[in-house]
């Protein structure tokens, strides 16, 4: 695994930032998705304010990771465009330091849209923490970064595939399982504040921590072979 | 005549059942500008692309300047596809600044430079894809250039351009030659270089079936 220029990182950051503010083709279709998502959910259900804590955490991170999917399909497909992938594998740039800067870019992209959109949950599902609200900072920080990096690296090893966006969350969803599964529990943990099966949300904290250590490096590793293959 | 500057060793690639490349061997002198040429399909791009390490050998071997692992001699290629490996999006100023980064390079002012030495100004604020034609084969040309290359592997650059910009860009290649540089050219408008390569290397289904001094068209051969 080569080491990752600070500086190359940055520059590919800052021109994936610079692209987006520009085209705003990855936020607007989150948002629009997500907004969606939101609006179908409330008129499916008429959930009570007990009911809402009970699923909230699976509908909240069901509806982020669909979005952002829209968001990750999009990732590498401006690179695609004229090509430009080829001029960054022709410099002496490491694959690593691409792959950090899309993670990042996407993560920054997630994060916004889950800012926007938590308000919108907490007003159509009445929600109130009833745990430690805190708790739910390192589980969307965590549990994002989780949801993103696999995403990235997924959209990347299907990029060159003819249907990649279905390609993507078929490659996706079932390895991202256990974060899910971590990030829904410790949501509802924290909304039902200790009613639940399980009392404490640090487990699976503690358990996305892990997740997110072993399949970032896994993707580092691997990145360079994913941006090569013919 | 020195060292050769690139090397090809039995070098076959397969796309699937297809065989693009199918036994090249050939070496390549430094400071000479090499025009490729051959019909559709006949393996021109792909030897590029191998010469640039963007293509894997299937067999055989690519050294440049003696190295055969090409991530390791990368800062001494620049490579210009037929796409223009530039962002739409961005003003050509803002492409370079990017790409060069990507070398290592600070100065901006390279980034000018190179951007005025294929004759467009570097204070166009306008994005790239809103240029003509030209000026983008002609930006991709500048950030083919941006690190200052020894060896210089050009897909169809006169593509879509008009005679006279086509006419500026070989002049500029001939220049760039004369400097020392290598220079290859895959091109189906040899008659633009003739007089200015220093060798016509004609490519047949995957192998390089002639080399000559002079253009001369198939009918001549």
């Amino acid at each position: 695994m080569s080491t990752v220029p600070p500086g190359v990182t940055r520059a590919t950051l800052i021109k994936d930032l610079r692209l987006e503010w520009r085209s705003k083709d990855a936020i607007n279709s989150m948002l629009f998705f997500a907004l969606l998502v939101v609006v179908v959910f409330s008129f499916s259900f008429d959930p009570d304010a007990e009911e809402s804590r009970q699923i909230a955490g699976g509908l909240v991170w069901v509806a982020f990771l669909f979005a952002s999917v829209v968001a990750l399909n999009q990732t590498w497909a401006r690179e695609l465009r004229n090509a430009v992938m080829d001029a960054y594998r022709v410099s002496p740039a490491p694959a690593n330091s691409l792959f950090l800067a899309k993670a990042v870019g996407n993560f920054i992209f997630v994060c916004i849209l889950e800012a926007l959109m938590t308000p919108l949950f907490i007003i159509f599902y009445k929600l109130r923490a009833l745990g430690p609200a805190w708790q739910l900072i390192p589980v969307a920080l965590l549990g994002t970064w989780a949801l993103v990096v696999n995403g990235t690296f997924f959209a990347a090893m299907s990029l060159r595939t003819r249907s990649r966006e279905i390609m993507l969350p078929l490659l996706l969803f079932p390895i991202s399982i256990p974060a899910i599964l971590a990030m829904v529990n410790a949501t509802t943990v924290i909304l039902l504040g200790g009613e639940g099966p399980d009392t404490s949300a640090k487990f699976w904290i503690v358990l996305l921590g892990a997740y997110d250590v072993v399949f970032t490096t896994g993707c580092l590793l691997l990145f360079e072979t994913v941006l090569n293959a013919e | 005549m020195g060292d050769p500057i690139i090397v090809v060793t039995n070098l076959i690639k397969q796309f699937g059942r297809f065989a693009a490349l199918r036994g090249v061997s050939a070496s390549f002198d430094a400071g000479r500008l090499y025009a490729v040429l051959g019909d559709n399909g006949a393996g021109k791009t792909t030897l590029l692309r191998a010469l640039a390490g963007l293509t894997l050998p299937t067999r055989g071997t690519v050294s440049v300047l003696g190295n055969p692992k090409l991530r390791e001699v990368c800062r001494e290629l620049g490579y210009m596809a037929h796409p223009s490996l530039l962002y739409d999006e961005m003003s050509g100023m803002e492409n370079l600044r990017y790409f060069a980064k990507l070398y290592g390079i600070e100065d901006e002012a390279r980034c000018a430079d190179a951007i005025r030495a294929v004759a467009l100004d570097p204070e166009l604020s306008r994005p790239v894809g809103q240029y003509s034609q030209g000026m983008r084969q002609r930006m991709s040309l500048a950030r083919a250039l941006l690190n200052d290359p020894s060896i210089l592997l050009l897909d169809e650059p006169f593509s879509n351009v008009d005679i006279r910009s086509a006419r500026e860009m070989v002049a500029l290649l001939a220049k760039m030659r004369n400097a020392g540089k290598t220079i290859f050219v895959v091109t189906h408008q040899a008659l633009l270089l003739d007089g200015v390569a220093d060798e016509f290397v004609w490519m047949e289904a995957g192998v390089i079936v002639a080399r000559t001094a002079h253009f001369e068209p198939v009918e001549a051969r």
